[in-house]
């Protein structure tokens, strides 16, 4: 693909070099999710340039979303998000490939959904759902990027095939609610959008293949607290 | 006795509204008996980092340790 060299990118150099521009422009990216982490990170990804997105999430737009769903918006309520996102990578770069799937990932499907991507990105709202979908990556070889909220709390991951990911974080998959603190403290758009950043920053280094990745740590952030750390899991 | 700096993240401050804190505690004091100390639900704690590292709640306490304890997040 020879997009780079449009004036879109000017403001990314020398952050990011050509050849690199180019690598990102060739780089497909499933995004699972299109709620509070999912918009931002497929609006920043498709601004910086990565070149194919495959988007998934079978919800429609509610109007609990409108506190911090960036796709969300008051004209779009009961409009599946899959299409929304479609719509707005549109207006942003149209020389992203976007392919949307108005579902919900599962074993039957996964192939079809995720099996094209180099990185998977976790945007998901469950813990269990979280689980699986690190099996249907590791399956495939894919490393994932995961990224969780709940008030102004956030964490931050990314888990190759092979290492042992979500049970250093949750503990024992049968052994875990579906929802974790989350479901007390809510949700905010200032959170979910500094996770959405991080969890972007971790797949243009996973795609370009420099920086320190958190591959087997875990960033935790407290916004109430300005606490930023990066925990070691093994 | 041991000195160590305790950090309750999230939903587990309530426990510990003055965290992160230093105090002091009894050799051989272990994450669990912190955890019971201040009335935590074990099932809330999901991550126990000792010095950055990822530790069990079967962890012994060493002296000048920098505990964290974090509930489950799992919201997106």
């Amino acid at each position: 693909m020879k997009t780079p060299v449009l004036p879109r990118y000017a403001r990314n150099f020398q952050s990011i070099s050509l050849e690199e521009q180019e690598r990102l422009a060739s780089a497909r990216v499933c995004v699972v999710g299109l709620g509070g982490l999912g918009g931002g990170v497929v609006e920043m990804l498709a601004r910086i340039g990565v070149g194919s997105l495959d988007l998934v999430d079978g919800d429609c737009f509610d109007e609990t979303n409108l506190n911090r769903q960036l796709f969300s918006s008051e004209k779009d309520l009961g409009v599946p998000k899959a299409h929304v996102a479609r719509k707005r990578v549109g207006a942003i770069n149209s020389t992203v490939n976007v392919n949307v799937f108005n579902t919900f990932l599962n074993r039957r499907n996964a192939q079809e959904i995720m099996g094209h991507a180099q990185v998977v990105v976790d945007c998901l709202d469950s813990i269990s759902h979280r689980f699986l979908l690190q099996e249907l990556a590791q399956t495939r070889n894919i490393p994932l990027v995961s990224g969780a909220i709940a008030g102004t709390a956030g964490q931050v991951t990314v888990i190759y095939p092979g290492d042992p990911g979500f049970k250093l974080i949750y503990g024992d998959p049968y052994d875990n609610k579906s929802s974790g603190i989350e479901e007390q403290l809510g949700n905010l758009a200032h959170c979910a959008l500094l996770v959405a950043s991080l969890q972007s920053s971790e797949v243009i280094k996973v795609l370009l293949g420099r920086g320190e990745v958190l591959q087997n740590r875990l960033l935790v952030c407290d916004l109430m607290t300005n606490s930023f750390e990066v925990m070691q899991l093994v | 006795m041991i000195s160590i700096d305790l950090n309750l993240f999230a939903t587990l401050r309530s426990f510990l509204p003055d965290a992160p804190k230093t105090m002091t505690v009894s050799q051989g004091t272990c994450v669990m008996d912190l955890v019971t100390k201040f009335g935590i639900p074990e099932e809330d704690v999901k991550l126990i980092f000792i010095n950055g590292k990822r530790e069990l709640l079967s962890y012994v306490l060493k002296d000048n340790d920098r505990v964290g304890i974090f509930p489950p997040v799992g919201g997106g």
